[in-house]
């Protein structure tokens, strides 16, 4: 199987590899995995006082298109509200890095990263 | 017999996590040496298909049985339980950070070339691989806690990965030591 040129290149040259300390204020973090691949992913955000995320980072133990499609969703989430970060679909990131219909699930654990670490920023967000 | 028969009473073993692995051996034997075509050579083209077609039957249900974590997903799939294992990607954070760190430590060690450290790695996965084996097997077949033993099958899938990925890195390092 190959890859396409855009997983190739944010595998090649991963964006936003890294973490924030969890329990700094405004920082959500998401970690999933799919049992499927064994694949790993943290996500996180750092969410601006008006609700905008300024910074995202991840760090992903998988495939290059596991790895391809979490460097991917921390550039689309910055300059995003939380709000607009939770209407990103697997099916775009896919479409984006022209994922083959086995790899598809990679997209999928790149979304739930995202809702996962959102969900963690609001929960700590309304203590 | 009977093509839509399950893999264990194709083998005629009892439907649980438990077996007789040598009993598993001599029955596929048995059947391996029933269907094989070459009894068949001769026979009309329905008898030479229907051979061939219980031969394929079973080697996927002896590789099936064989492995304990198919053993495993195959036990719980006959008794209706979905793993979800590309779809649902929510399992505890403690798990997926020691999983973080497991990798983090192997990659390490496979760069910087250190294969006692992985051996080390390999040797302490194992010991907890049978650990989390023993507790499925008493979840399958004493408990009966399929919901339990979902999660621990779901867990044994990213182990088992990782055992692969170890035994990979010591096999990229032992190739390289034999190029120098």
């Amino acid at each position: 199987m190959s890859y396409s040129v855009k997983v190739i290149d944010h595998y090649e040259n991963p964006r936003n590899v890294g973490g924030f300390d969890k329990d700094e204020e405004g920082v959500g973090t998401g970690m999933v995995g799919a049992p499927a691949c064994g694949d790993v992913m943290k996500l996180q955000i750092k969410v601006g006082q008006d609700g905008v995320i300024e910074d995202a980072k991840f760090k992903t133990y998988g495939c290059g298109s596991a790895i391809a499609s979490s460097s991917l969703v921390t550039e689309w989430v910055k300059g995003k509200t939380v709000e607009q970060a939770l209407e990103i679909k697997n099916t775009q990131i896919a479409e984006e890095l022209a994922l083959p219909p086995v790899k598809i699930h990679c997209s999928i654990l790149a979304e739930d990263a995202i809702k996962a670490a959102v969900a963690d920023y609001k929960k700590k967000h309304s203590e | 017999m009977d093509l839509t028969t399950d893999f264990f009473s194709l083998f005629q073993l009892p439907r649980a996590f438990r077996i007789d692995l040598g009993e598993l051996d001599a029955r596929y034997r048995e059947i391996q040496a029933q269907v094989h075509p070459d009894r068949y050579a001769h026979a009309g083209e329905g008898v030479r298909r229907l051979s061939m077609q219980w031969a394929t039957r079973a080697n996927e249900g002896y590789l099936t049985l064989k492995k304990p974590l198919e053993r495993a997903k195959y036990l719980l799939h006959l008794a209706g339980h979905d793993l979800q294992a590309e779809s649902n990607t929510a399992m505890a954070p403690e798990f997926l950070m020691e999983q973080m760190e497991w990798r983090e430590a192997v990659m390490e060690a496979r760069s910087g070339g250190d294969h006692h450290e992985l051996e080390h790695l390999h040797h302490r996965l194992r010991q907890d691989l049978q650990g989390r084996y023993e507790e499925l097997a008493a979840l399958l077949d004493d408990k009966r806690d399929p919901e339990a033993a979902t999660e621990q099958v779901r867990r044994l899938m990213f182990l088992e990965k990782l055992l692969l990925e170890i035994d990979d890195a010591l096999a990229s390092l032992e190739d390289g030591e034999m190029d120098n």
